[in-house]
């Protein structure tokens, strides 16, 4: 039993990274990760929202939606959770860590947009996961995302460094830089 | 232009009146896409039967469950019939050891076990690779095309049988076997208690006798028409 | 207001995704074929006209304080309609686009629009506005997934041009990275 829980974990972080790998959570990647310490903040407050975000989803999903049978307001309900919860993280930041609170600026109400949680939310009902094991995966993948995060912050620092041609300067640089983080990922994927 | 005031009453009326509008609209094109979703997955699925066990789409098919010898998994089979004549069982199967997870296949056995035909239902292997257990991107798994299991080992050359791995795509092909043979087991068990009229029967069973569809209670999963 | 200009914006000008670099997840997530981008360029197109027409509509009954949430319950509504019709009449295409099609109510595009432009201006311009960002957003995704189809399975539109296997790591994450990275570095150079 243990096994499967330690898969899972894996199978989050390494073999379907969720960004390296299924592209959720983009936005803020790209965004947030110029500074390793920026990066490791926005990987807690993901972390943080994500599981509670699973785990409130997980039972309004089993506890009112199957059983009024309106699955069909799963949408509506996960996105209205999801922007309170953010709304909550905020406010609880704000008063408790307020120089991370600064540090995280705009990208804090983003995480509200941002597809991660949402994707997680959702696929944990695709693959039909019990709570605990949902609970699990969603701290996977929000480490899992963490994870990317830093190396590509790490990654992004030094490339400031570097020179790279106008056209590819910003966006363009960082998107190729991703893309060989992920074709490096790609080889975890004997590990499952 | 004046903005309405953000009064709580304000706020709180119009949070529910967008709400409660949108269930509306929502409730209405749930109703009217019901009907279409059923039948595209219904459709799915007998798409699926047909290519395993051809004449399912002119014939009747009909859904039940068998448990495995060890009681701990259970299989949908779906037995085909056209005219009376019996053409085949399709068997839904699964591995959980693909590559990436699980994989899900469906087979046709004729009567005595033997192969109809086989392909890949879902799955998330590798393209290019492990993606070659689909008809789509290969013709791989016709190498199964009247096979009797009893005599064919499922198991890849490597493992000391008689299937030819996709190159360099071992562990998709193994849980690719892995599933046929979870589909032939549960055959020889459905064969060894239909020879004593004992079918394990589910509560979804639907059913069709001779040529009307009829459906009992109020489990779905009608698939094929007389008309 | 210049209704044509309106229009085209999103095209190259403000192009959602070469330019403004929103809506990145679906971006990388469904162009594996030319196809599967341009389905999802489109169900996000039929969103952004609906929820931009609605949210210009009720612009001033709304109050100020509500007014995220209240555009959150009204895109989510057109993405869950969006996913149910497609589920109903394009089955294949549905499957194949999956988790994207929910996740239409976090792009960054349809309530960046909503509340960048549709909030503030007249019905008509919000419609054309929509509509123009919209398909920039398809004409986008097409691209990029006729490119990834091309170079990685040596097809177009699900039409095989060569037998072979192709250059599998374009419709792979890391081709989805490194494919957009240059499209944006094009059009840059195109815009200037």
């Amino acid at each position: 039993m243990e096994y499967e829980y330690i898969l899972i974990i894996i199978g989050a972080i390494f073999v379907n990274n969720i960004v390296l790998a299924q592209f959720l959570g983009i936005c803020p990647f790209m965004g947030v990760s110029s500074k390793v310490k920026t990066a490791v903040g926005m990987g807690g407050a993901v972390l943080f929202v994500m599981t509670l975000a699973v785990i409130v989803t997980w039972i309004i999903m089993h506890y009112v939606l199957i059983p009024f049978e309106i699955q069909y307001m799963q949408t509506i309900a996960y996105i209205l959770v999801i922007a309170s919860l953010v709304q909550m993280v905020e406010i609880i930041l704000k008063k408790m860590s307020p120089a991370l609170y600064q540090a995280l600026g705009v990208f804090l109400p983003l995480i509200t947009t941002n597809c991660a949680i949402l994707g997680v939310a959702i696929l944990v009902i695709q693959k039909e996961f019990n709570l605990l094991k949902s609970v699990i995966f969603s701290i996977g993948n929000a480490a899992g995302f963490a994870l990317a995060l830093i190396i590509f912050a790490g990654i992004r620092e030094h490339m400031d460094k570097l020179n790279i041609p106008e056209g590819m300067k910003g966006i363009p640089a960082s998107l190729v830089v991703a893309g060989i983080l992920a074709l490096a990922f790609m080889g975890f994927a004997g590990m499952v | 232009m004046a903005k309405k005031d953000s009064t709580f009453l304000n706020m709180t009326l119009t949070l529910l009146i967008v709400t409660a509008l949108s269930a509306v609209a929502l409730g209405f094109v749930y109703n009217s896409t019901k009907g279409p979703i059923k039948d595209a997955k219904a459709q799915k699925l007998k798409n699926a039967i047909n290519i395993v066990v051809p004449g399912a789409d002119k014939g009747e098919v009909e859904e039940f469950k068998v448990l495995s010898p060890d009681g701990r998994e259970e299989l949908t089979f779906y037995k085909v019939t056209h005219n009376g004549e019996l053409k085949g069982y399709a068997v839904n199967t699964y591995s959980n050891n693909g590559f990436s997870g699980h994989i899900s296949v469906m087979v046709g056995f004729d009567e005595n076990g033997v192969i109809i035909d086989n392909n890949v239902l879902e799955h998330a292997e590798t393209p290019g690779l492990g993606d070659k257990t689909s008809k789509d991107v290969s013709d791989w798994n016709s190498q199964f095309i009247g096979k009797n299991p009893a005599e064919f080992k499922l198991n890849v050359k490597k493992d000391g049988g008689d299937v030819d791995a996709i190159t360099a795509a071992t562990i998709s092909s193994r849980a690719y076997c892995d599933a046929l043979d979870r589909a032939y087991r549960g055959f020889v068990a459905f064969k060894e208690s239909s020879d004593s009229k004992l079918v394990e029967v589910s509560d979804d069973n639907t059913l069709i006798e001779d040529n009307n569809t009829e459906v009992d209670s109020t489990s779905n999963e009608n698939i094929g028409g007389t008309k | 207001m210049n209704q044509w200009k309106n229009f085209t914006k999103g095209f190259i000008k403000e192009n959602p995704v070469f330019i403004l670099l929103l809506g990145l997840c679906p971006t990388l997530g469904v162009t594996t074929s030319a196809i599967n981008g341009l389905g999802m360029g489109l169900a996000t197109t039929f969103v952004l006209l609906m929820s931009n027409t609605v949210i210009s509509l009720i612009k001033n009954v709304i109050p100020n304080k509500v007014r995220i949430p209240s555009f959150i319950v009204i895109i989510a509504s057109f993405v869950t309609i969006v996913d149910l019709v497609m589920a109903a009449y394009v089955p294949a295409l549905h499957a194949q686009l999956g988790l994207f099609i929910p996740l239409i109510v976090v792009n960054c595009i349809v309530l960046g629009r909503a509340e960048a432009f549709a909030s503030k201006n007249t019905v008509l311009s919000s419609m054309i506005d929509g509509l123009g960002m919209g398909l920039g957003f398809a004409f986008a995704l097409t691209i990029l997934g006729a490119v990834r189809e091309l170079l990685g399975s040596y097809a177009i539109f699900g039409y095989k041009l060569i037998n072979t296997d192709g250059m599998l790591v374009f419709v792979l994450a890391p081709g989805a990275f490194i494919g957009l990275a240059y499209l944006v570095a094009i059009v840059r150079r195109i815009n200037k």
